[in-house]
């Protein structure tokens, strides 16, 4: 077992599973607090993340390799749009989710709509988010290795490996690598919500 | 007024701290790889540092540990290596190393000639590869030598069938063809030297073709082993020859071209002492010697590393 | 050449429509395996999920494999498995019905265990025994998120299908897989594009579905809530 390589791969399959949720996180905030504005926005916007989900994965790696090649980046874009297909109804719903009453007693206080957006809505559809968010990361993290399939290098190197010289330790070392980094990815995303919502602790 | 939500700021840091870490430590695994072990994720990146070779390799578990043993063995007289393992297409890493960005790779004489160089080329033997590679190459690339080791595509059979039939040579099937289903990839169907190279040359018409979803893989070794076809393409230093039991049919008449292991080279990027080391290397691998590294890395379950050590030290070089 | 282009001339080609690799073929391979894991999944987790939703029995467990099955692979499952048992039937419909199940499963158990309990108090004050109450009450209110699960599982199924094309089982994906092994980009994109249409028929086939199963009045209720 070539643990430097393992720990090279982790890294690597790190990369193309968070930044894909990151980078839908940037995306989805604003796209999210329009659709939740305007109802006419969202309208058409659901249905197309629907319809994009539907997609597998390794049709869209392919559709990239004539615009981005063999690249990290033909990984990253379909992740991406697949993590905004989770992000954005989370963060529709989450604003969707505060409750009138609070809505009024901050324009009451003086909030302009920007500033009750920040300071206010934002907060409190945290929890939905960071839900959304959870989603996103471990299904990237777990999508990522399917890249391997068109070459672009995670975890994903060791399933194969492991296939083509009838090494099942090594898949499931492999396996066990994302699921570890998932689990701990998810754990950090639980911490944050705890910490970035301490009026809900219990 | 009452300043600020802690709480959105302090989530807002911790998911950019959290963020940032994993980011370093994908950039720093990455940057890693400079000075030693695994391969870098995007084989399009920019070339190599002044002075540190490239050795890249293909992704199956032969070229790896060829090229595991040019890196150990390079390694170990001094010279600065990065590795580039695992590219999955000729077609991604032929032009890295026409331009510098990979400066060695484990080759096969034949499949390099008529995939990258020549489709048109009819040469067959070791010396009409290597002379229609050197007036081909671009002039960039080199080969340096030949080794006597080489791999390449068979008619490949069971050893009961080949018992059955009485098959040694391909010319043996000639009358038993029509019975029988070849497999292979697709493409074997097109190939100059498959079925019509077949036909041509020994007049071998199969039943069938079974498009398979490997070459000489699990895939194909399943099909073969489970008589879902009769005859597949297997690699001649296939491990699993030997282990289940096939037997690879002659072929007097040259059909499949040489395929010797021949080290690719970026003629800037080598010195005398790298073209000495990968001579000797080629000097020192044998089919049998090729056999026996796929026996240790496949069936064997051996990391690349670990066979790559053991045959440079079972030759006598230096790792 | 764009990739439609690529797409385009590969597919309007003969050679694709006749022999032992076409379209046609590839196409019912893709159906059967999906048809058939998915039909296995819901055997097993719509009775399973309806189950723990109506009595409240192992709702965590259902909640804990919500959260964890995103993160398996389905590459890392699929090659498992034949190394594992070889090239068998159960080599791909293992990993195909394990990935479609937990969908089903949570969208059932959400969907009869979030009735509105005002709603099974008025079943029980009617008169009706448990499985009354559910067979006409709970279950038809659950039906758009159990719609919904199914949908969701046939999706998970479709794409793994494509993915087990690695493992050599037919289907669209062979045409994917295939083309990259020969770097035969023409195949790949027409590859390509066939499983997306596949992947658009199937939604529209379950947003059919939906229109035909579930009542109108619940239907614009649950597009109201979510």
């Amino acid at each position: 077992m070539n643990w430097p390589l393992l720990w090279q791969y982790t890294g690597a399959n790190a990369l193309l599973g968070v930044l894909p949720a990151v980078l839908g996180l940037a995306i989805a905030l604003p796209l999210g607090v329009a659709c939740a504005r305007w109802r006419w926005f969202y309208v058409p916007i659901l249905p197309l993340t629907t319809i994009l989900y539907s997609i597998p994965s390794l049709a869209l790696f392919v559709v990239l390799i004539d615009y981005t090649g063999l690249s990290n980046t033909t990984v990253i874009i379909p992740l991406t749009l697949f993590s905004l297909c989770v992000l954005v109804p989370n963060v529709v719903d989450g604003l969707r989710s505060v409750p009138q009453p609070v809505r009024q007693a901050a324009t009451a206080m003086g909030f302009g709509p920007m500033r009750r957006l920040i300071r206010v809505e934002l907060p409190l559809a945290i929890p939905v988010i960071i839900a959304g968010l959870r989603i996103a990361v471990v299904s990237s993290i777990s999508l990522a290795s399917v890249g391997q399939l068109i070459g672009v290098s995670s975890l994903g190197y060791f399933f194969l490996d492991g296939f083509q010289r009838d090494f099942p330790e090594e898949i499931y070392v492999g396996g066990a690598a994302i699921i570890a980094l998932a689990l701990v990815c998810d754990l950090l995303l639980v911490q944050t919500r705890r910490l970035a919502t301490p009026w809900s602790r219990r | 007024m009452r300043t600020g939500y802690l709480p959105v700021k302090r989530g807002v840091l911790l998911g950019a701290a959290i963020s940032a870490a994993l980011a370093l430590a994908a950039c720093g695994s990455s940057a890693g790889s400079s000075s030693s072990g695994g391969s870098s994720s995007n084989p399009l990146a920019a070339g190599p540092a002044k002075g540190t070779v490239v050795i890249g390799s293909a992704n199956f578990p032969e070229d790896e540990v060829l090229a595991e043993i040019y890196s150990l063995a390079l390694k170990a007289k001094g010279v600065k290596v990065t590795e580039k393992f695992n590219i999955n297409a000729r077609e991604v890493y032929y032009p890295q190393v026409a331009k510098g960005s990979i400066t060695i790779i484990p080759e096969y004489n034949g499949a390099l000639l008529t995939t990258s160089v020549d489709k048109t080329s009819t040469a067959a033997t070791t010396a009409q590869v290597d002379a229609a590679l050197t007036s081909g190459l671009p002039s960039s690339l080199e080969i340096l030598n030949p080794s006597t080791a080489q791999d390449s595509d068979s008619v490949t059979v069971t050893q009961a069938f080949a018992k059955a039939h009485h098959l040694k040579s391909i010319a043996d099937l000639k009358s038993i063809a029509p019975t029988m289903v070849f497999g292979s990839a697709a493409e074997f169907q097109t190939r100059s030297d498959g079925i019509p190279g077949l036909k041509k040359n020994y007049g071998v018409a199969f039943k069938a073709f079974d498009a398979l979803g490997d070459e000489s893989g699990p895939i194909t070794l399943a099909a073969l082993t489970d008589n879902k076809v009769q005859a597949a393409d297997v690699f001649t230093t296939t491990p699993q020859i030997a282990t289940d039991h096939l037997v690879v049919l002659t072929d007097p008449k040259n059909n499949f071209a040489a395929q010797n292991v021949i080290p690719l080279v970026y003629k800037k990027g080598i010195n005398p002492t790298i073209i000495a080391t990968l001579n000797e290397i080629s000097s020192k691998l044998t089919t049998a010697g090729l056999i026996s590294l796929n026996q240790a890395v496949g069936p064997q379950k051996q990391s690349y590393q670990a066979a790559a050590t053991a045959w440079l030290k079972s030759v006598g070089i230096a790792s | 050449m764009s990739f439609l282009s690529f797409a385009w001339n590969w597919l309007k080609s003969p050679a694709q429509w006749h022999g032992s690799g076409d379209i046609p073929i590839r196409l019912l391979q893709h159906l059967g395996y999906s048809g058939l894991s998915l039909l296995v999944a819901a055997l097993i987790a719509l009775p399973a999920g309806i189950w723990i939703g109506h009595t409240g029995r192992g709702g965590v467990v259902v909640v804990n494999i919500a959260n964890a099955w995103r993160a398996i692979p389905t590459l890392g499952l699929l090659v498992l498995m034949v190394v594992l048992i070889g090239f068998s039937v159960l080599a791909w419909l293992v990993p195909l019905v394990v990935l479609a199940i937990p969908p089903i499963l949570v969208n059932a158990y959400e969907g009869v265990a979030g009735v509105d309990p005002d709603l099974r108090d008025s079943a029980r004050g009617m008169g009706m025994t448990g499985w009354q109450s559910l067979r006409k009450v709970e279950l038809p209110v659950a039906l758009p998120l159990i719609m919904l699960g199914l949908r969701t599982g046939a999706i998970f199924v479709v794409a793994t299908a494509t993915i087990a094309a690695e493992i050599g089982l037919g289907g669209l994906g062979r045409y994917i897989i295939d083309g990259l092994s020969q770097s035969n980009y023409a195949e790949v994109a027409g590859g390509a594009v066939l499983v997306v249409l596949l992947a658009l028929l199937v939604q529209v086939i379950f947003v059919v579905l939906r229109f035909l199963v579930v009542p109108a009045p619940l239907r614009t209720a649950a597009r109201n809530d979510g």
